[in-house]
């Protein structure tokens, strides 16, 4: 049986989803693809130097494609284009049924075979509900919610400010 | 600000309550023998939060049920209204209404907002129907994570 009682925010391993610049403190965010708050908050992101760990917290009731959208970009993160996905999933989150999916796939120039039994694997499939499972168990009941230094945030403006404007110097 | 309301404390019978449910007898104080049950106050159908908050424990389900717990959404909507949300939302989790007199079973439960409806809360009770475990949210745009819930089943 899995243990869904409360703990900390799964530490960010080698697995993890991670860009921005090196050495700054990092933001890991819970998210849906079908989510609009979440889409507005990576426009926010977007334009900040923010490092960021993101990690699929699909919600079907109301979501139904959200699944599916995060199942595209684990699928294209083996092909090393998590990020370019990610990106192009959020640009569009009104076109995420699977010809949608496939055309994303073969404009960022990925095999879509693979990428199509791969979305549709069961590693695919495990790697997301370890996500959701992890943010269960530290409490994430809304999308997005953020972590920074281990603190459990739902609004972008009550995280600290170091976390959005990282000066290298 | 209205201060917080406190739940009825672990270890307390659950009161006898009546709550309408869709197309059956009302949900009784007899339905919480014998099993683990998890009610879901939550202040209003069709509102964005409360989407999410039940939205999320749909996706948990089946492991609710593998520790033996049964959820119930609990509001003091007219239960055709509670029926018509958790079709919109398409979640599984039956809904039953505190409509009529209206939020007695949140009052009896403490956890009736002073606004007319329930403040959001929760309360597991075991198989004897007496409260394992409740928790009111400080405000009603405060939700709690569904680890809260699996930390008292055990």
């Amino acid at each position: 049986m899995t243990d869904l009682r409360s703990a900390p925010v799964p530490p960010v391993g080698p697995e993890d989803h991670v860009r921005g610049p090196r050495g700054a403190p990092l933001l890991v965010v819970y998210g849906d693809y079908e989510c609009p708050f979440c889409a507005a908050l990576e426009a926010r992101l977007r334009p900040v130097s923010a490092r960021v760990a993101f990690r699929h917290f699909p919600v079907r009731a109301g979501h139904p494609r959200a699944h599916a959208a995060s199942a595209a970009a684990e699928a294209a993160a083996r092909q090393d284009a998590f990020w370019a996905m990610h990106d192009a999933l959020f640009a569009d989150p009104g076109r995420l049924e699977d010809p949608h999916l496939w055309a994303r796939a073969e404009r960022l120039g990925l095999d879509v075979g693979r990428f199509d039994a791969d979305r549709r694997s069961d590693a695919v499939a495990a790697r997301i509900r370890e996500h959701f499972r992890g943010g269960v168990r530290a409490g994430v009941a809304t999308t997005p919610t953020l972590f920074a230094g281990g603190e459990r945030y739902t609004n972008l403006d009550a995280v600290p400010g170091v976390y959005l404007a990282w000066d290298a110097d | 600000m209205a201060p917080p309301l406190t739940p009825l404390p672990a270890g307390e019978r659950a009161p006898e309550i009546s709550l309408a449910r869709f197309g059956g007898e009302p949900f009784t104080r007899d339905d919480l023998e014998g099993r683990t049950t998890v009610l879901v106050f939550y202040p209003f159908a069709f509102s964005p939060v409360c989407t999410e908050q039940l939205s999320i424990y749909n996706e948990l389900l089946d492991e609710f049920a593998e520790r033996g717990a049964t959820l119930y959404g609990v509001s003091c909507d007219s239960i055709w209204a509670l029926e018509a949300f958790r079709a919109h939302l398409g979640v599984d989790i039956e809904q039953l209404s505190d409509f009529e007199p209206k939020g007695a079973v949140c009052r009896a439960f403490g956890v009736l907002h002073p606004g007319g409806f329930p403040q959001r809360a929760l309360v597991v009770t075991g198989p004897d129907a007496r409260v394992r475990w409740s928790y009111a949210a400080p405000s009603p745009s405060d939700l709690p994570g569904a680890n809260l819930i699996f930390d008292h089943l055990g």
